[in-house]
């Protein structure tokens, strides 16, 4: 493993080690770039998981102070908790479910493809399904996807079972164990998946990819790349030409550091990169790194979501095995008749007895709220997953007067669903319903939805310099060699679950990189 | 959650007549369920303020299946954090104190004796917005289901990698679709 000097100012520091970051670094390193990657929480090992909701969220999840805003139903019922994401070495891609499906080629055309839709920023990315096809081949290699490159797909568990049965009844056709970012048998030195369950909380069989055990021990391996864990990054320093040079981090101890650097990447996920970037403000940049179009911080996207849980007349154990065990697709495409654009997805899921009593009805109590965890043991369970649409005014800010432990302003989350993700969730919610009474449920629960695990759009991409954060390769428009490389670079969010996209990214973004270092560009 | 040395569960009985759990309390802090299921110490509430959250946590969420020890160790959860949260202490105390006032108006009787589960829970949706409500209800969250002796009685099997999760024991066993 690599250790670079602080003052060396040739290395690419990246700020944050998740599905972004983490194979950014990696690939890199590979490349022979030499790399250092700050990331702010601590390294957790296979070992160190923990089969244990409350346990795991107390050990692994980013916990420090958030503040929230607007109407959306979590800033009310979990107010310091926007986002349930990961601080540790792998970032979120310790708690991911390992859905890894590609966007459909019309969701890289947002705005041509549903026009205008009032109250929404939509722009068109400026690549599209056949630029990404080449890198979404690479990174399903490299995560090991069931369903591509001949590798079978996992086993359905119960509750797959339920949601097929049902899915079938209705006629939906795309029904199947999903593209997973888990081993259905061993690869890549991985093993293959012991239907454990708890994939929230981190696999302790190694058969999920996360950058923590699939990425960064290679590029650690090549001698290039140092990960410093328990390091926050406070801010992006420039010089006068408007070149940034270097970041300054705290330590454990909360000691202050300077590490030179000849690119900064930030890959800090939606809340924490924008943050940094505004926090990063100087007399040069007052309004903050990069944001001379002024889009920091907004368009924050956190996919439509929500639950359907039932319950049946016998056990289904919907715990047992992997989390999420199998999809329906029939829903994802762009049909306007349904009253929404974009298209969703259904997704199991399933939470234990504990998570189940925090969030199935979040502030429930009484006989109703009794019954359903006295049916716990014959409940099935679905994620309801979509595109939602990017608003100017859902946004990262700064708090006025809140600060951080190392006296910086946190951040604050602002939002309010559009009239096309309330229209889409109650049709989700409805097509949700009729799959599990197509066999025989007893009662079905809407259940809303959870802090954000998907946050995407704060410092998104666009073709022209006045419209967004970041170029094509995820280059801000306003400093060359500064870099976006989380799902904060996402345009517009897709019905997918985004992180094969992050990865996808990520590689290109290394690609580019190392090109623009070696032509001395960068 | 390990196991709470202040309540002791004594047999296997379920206590409730109309759903009330609690007979009595006595000296040094002791609170004792009907039919001697059960007994707890109040260590720095009275016993009387214990013994009327163990009533409320079962309104809130009722299960039959749980026998009432469970109630008791969840409000011992509470009793314990407040020996050194004064604040706390005066809450439940206080809120405690505002039941029995509402039963009184009500019933003419303690919130922990008023027979009707109905007229208990018409008092509690009353105070729904309380934030002593939202303490009892929020500490039952983890107090009754993240105890680790309750979720069997729930069908919840819990940990599993120790056991090499569930690819030999039943992750696809569901026979009746």
């Amino acid at each position: 493993m690599a250790t670079f000097d602080k003052n060396d100012d040739s290395v690419v520091v990246i700020v944050g080690s998740g599905a972004g970051g983490g194979t950014l670094g990696a690939e890199l390193a590979m490349k022979g770039v030499k790399t250092v990657i700050l990331e702010a929480g601590g390294r957790h090992e296979t070992e160190d998981f923990q089969n244990d909701e409350w346990g795991s969220f107390g050990q692994i999840s980013w916990l420090d102070k958030r503040t929230t805003s607007g109407s959306w139903r979590v800033a009310k019922d979990f107010s310091g908790l926007p986002a349930w994401i990961v601080k540790a070495v792998g970032g979120s891609t310790i708690h991911w479910a390992g859905a890894s499906l590609r966007f459909q080629s019309h969701e890289w055309k947002a705005a041509t493809t549903y026009g205008n839709v009032p109250g929404a920023n939509l722009l068109d990315w400026p690549i599209d399904a056949i630029e990404m096809d080449p890198w979404y081949a690479k990174a399903e290699d490299r995560m090991g996807v069931t369903r591509t490159n001949g590798i079978p797909g996992l086993p359905g568990n119960s509750n797959f079972k339920v949601l097929e049965a049902g899915a079938r009844k209705l006629g939906y056709n795309e029904v199947h164990t999903g593209r997973m970012a888990i081993n259905s048998e061993p690869r890549d030195d991985r093993s293959g998946c012991m239907q454990i369950g708890f994939c929230f909380q981190g696999c302790k069989s190694g058969a999920k990819w996360s950058t923590l055990i699939a990425e960064i021990p290679k590029g650690e391996a090549t001698g290039k790349l140092e990960v410093r864990p328990n390091c926050q990054v406070l801010q992006i320093q420039h010089n006068d030409q408007g070149k940034v040079t270097g970041v300054l981090y705290a330590d454990k101890d909360g000691n202050q550091h300077l590490q030179l650097a000849r690119v900064v990447c930030v890959a800090g996920n939606s809340i924490e990169s924008p943050r940094l970037l505004l926090n990063s403000a100087s007399s040069k940049f007052p309004d903050g790194l990069a944001n001379s179009s002024g889009q920091v911080g907004r368009n924050y996207m956190r996919h439509m979501t929500g639950s359907v849980y039932a319950v049946f007349d016998k056990p289904v154990h919907m715990y047992r095995g992997t989390t999420m065990a199998g999809i329906v697709q029939d829903e994802a495409r762009h049909d306007p008749s349904r009253g929404f654009v974009g298209g969703y997805e259904m997704e199991t899921l399933s939470l234990g007895l504990p998570f189940m009593a925090a969030f199935l009805d979040p502030g429930g109590w009484g006989k109703d709220f009794a019954w359903w965890m006295d049916n716990y043991e014959n409940m099935a369970g679905m994620w309801l997953v979509g595109e939602d649409m990017p608003q100017e005014t859902n946004r990262i800010t700064l708090h006025a007067t809140e600060k951080d432990q190392f006296g910086l302003p946190v951040p604050n989350v602002n939002f309010d669903d559009h009239a096309n993700d309330i229209a889409m969730r109650e049709h989700a919610f409805g097509r949700g319903e009729a799959i599990y009474n197509a066999v025989g449920a007893v009662k079905t629960f809407r259940t809303p939805p959870y802090p954000s695990t998907h946050n995407l759009g704060t410092n998104r991409m666009s073709e022209k310099a006045s419209d967004g954060v970041v170029n094509k390769h995820g280059q801000t428009h306003d400093i060359k060699n500064l870099f976006v490389s989380d799902g904060s670079q996402f345009t517009t969010g897709a019905a997918e679950n985004p992180t094969l996209t992050i990865v996808a990214l990520a590689l290109r973004q290394a690609d580019f990189i190392a090109g623009e270092m070696s032509k001395g560009n960068i | 959650m390990t196991t709470n040395p202040n309540v002791t569960r004594r047999t296997a009985l379920k206590g409730a007549v109309a759903g009330l759990i609690v007979a009595g309390t006595g000296a040094g802090g002791l609170v004792f369920g009907h039919g001697n299921a059960w007994a707890a110490t109040a260590e720095n509430l009275d016993a009387d303020t214990f013994a009327t959250l163990v009533q409320m946590s079962r309104d809130t969420y009722p299960h039959s299946r749980l026998d009432d020890s469970f109630y008791a160790e969840a409000v011992s959860v509470l009793d314990t954090a407040a020996k050194d949260d004064a604040g706390l202490k005066t809450m439940l105390t206080e809120g405690a104190a505002k039941l029995d006032k509402e039963a009184m108006g009500l019933k003419a009787a303690s919130y922990r004796t008023m027979s009707s589960e109905d007229d208990r829970v018409a008092i509690l949706k009353s105070m729904e917005g309380d934030g002593f409500f939202q303490k009892i209800r929020g500490n039952l969250v983890t107090g009754l289901y993240n105890n680790k002796k309750a979720w069997p009685l729930f069908g919840y099997e819990g940990e599993s990698a120790s056991k090499g999760g569930y690819i030999d024991r039943g992750f696809n066993d569901i026979d009746w679709l």
